[in-house]
């Protein structure tokens, strides 16, 4: 696992049905590109952030496809319609294999 | 006359959203998370002769990066705000200790002392940066290693303590025992220096408002750090600042953490009295 690695997510807590949200994510991650070399000469590997997901009680909201020349802490933001309360989660993919989730709650009222 | 530039400009812009259907270019106050007002703009000090107003380098940026600045979840600075509340907590050291070990009230101890420093210390003789400080708690209580005066764990503590201070104004003394250095400050800051022979009055005081290249040309003021810049996408120390200012105009720069770089930031720092601390600022 990269280090350094924190998502950060900002979702309404509250909504009204039918509601346009706008959601606001951003993950630290270096964004390793593959194309640096260490103090010995040695490529460094590449570790991106490959794919970020979102999904809303099991329906899928949004999926990104990175790839590379896309900066340190990626930041995506995004609308939604919330059409009853649930979950949002939120899942990182990393090149390393490493996921990161979150989850956020909105109520609908 | 001085003010009337950053006047006219705005009215510029006026016309020329008027013209492209959209709305003002650059946005005049900072409010922040929509209910932190900070003073961008305040009359000058008055030890200040060549002034009559000082202004937040926040209002010579883009309407992007100034939307940045206003919302705590957009501002990337704040990544190192998170890292540095993680460190707090962190054991380092001989004698067990981390930040929270000593400073149980957690950073809000700290409110305020952004704005005056840096600043006079007796027992240390003479002018002392939040640096300073930090670095001093680590050797001396924590007995781990000091940190690199720029070091990202460094800029990163300086962003959470003054964080702290965010929104109250700059307030440093410069009478009294610190008089020396800040007069020392004040010939750096006239002082024409390197291959292109220009002192830091030239830019930020002769020519603030202006464009120098695609750069528009700030009054350099201190008041935003560490800021967040675009350009390295790390915060920066304000002795880095200086730094890269010295290497533009071709000069041997000070080290950081100098006492040369000390009075400097004194100098400065009292050029931008009554400007509120924007904590962790966003910049090109």
């Amino acid at each position: 696992m990269a280090s350094g690695v924190k998502p950060r997510v900002k979702v309404p807590k509250t909504a009204a049905a039918g509601d346009v949200i706008i959601i606001k994510t951003l993950i630290s991650h270096k964004m390793e590109s593959g194309q640096r070399k260490d103090s010995d000469g040695n490529n460094i590997p590449q570790s991106i952030i490959n794919t970020f997901s979102c999904d809303f009680n099991g329906q899928n909201v949004i999926t990104v496809e990175l790839h590379g020349a896309i900066s340190t802490n990626p930041y995506f933001q995004f609308k939604a319609t919330v059409p009853e309360s649930g979950d949002f989660v939120f899942t990182w993919n990393d090149d390393d294999g490493s996921v990161y989730t979150t989850t956020k709650s909105i109520v609908v009222g | 006359m001085i003010g009337s530039n950053l006047l006219r400009a705005a009215s510029i812009a006026t016309i020329a959203s008027l013209a492209f259907g959209t709305t003002a270019a650059n946005a005049q106050s900072l409010v922040i998370n929509d209910e932190e007002t900070m003073i961008t703009q305040a009359p000058a000090a008055a030890h200040l002769e060549n002034l009559d107003e000082v202004f937040s380098g926040w209002l010579f940026r883009t309407s992007e990066t100034q939307t940045l600045q206003m919302d705590d979840f957009d501002n990337p600075g704040m990544i190192f705000v998170d890292q540095a509340i993680d460190q707090w907590d962190v054991v380092e050291g001989a004698a067990g200790k981390s930040c929270a070990s000593c400073h149980e009230g957690g950073p809000a101890e700290f409110a305020g002392l952004r704005t005056v420093l840096p600043r006079w210390d007796e027992e240390a003789g003479g002018i002392q940066s939040m640096e300073d400080y930090i670095n001093k708690c680590r050797t001396e209580r924590m007995e781990a290693d000091a940190w690199k005066w720029s070091a990202s764990t460094m800029t990163a503590m300086t962003a959470l303590i003054g964080l702290e201070s965010r929104g109250m104004p700059v307030d440093v003394a410069i009478d009294g025992p610190a008089s020396g250095a800040w007069e020392l400050g004040k010939e750096i800051y006239y002082q024409r220096v390197g291959q292109l022979d220009m002192a830091c009055a030239n830019c930020h005081e002769d020519n603030y408002d202006t464009m120098i290249r695609a750069d528009h040309l700030s009054q350099g003021q201190t008041n935003g750090f560490p800021a967040y810049r675009l350009k390295n996408a790390k915060l920066n120390s304000i002795h880095g600042r200086f730094k890269g200012c010295m290497k533009n105009i071709r000069a041997t720069p000070f080290a950081e953490g100098s006492d040369e770089f000390r009075a400097l930031e004194l100098y400065v720092a009292s050029r931008g009295n009554g400007l509120s601390v924007e904590g962790t600022s966003v910049r090109n």
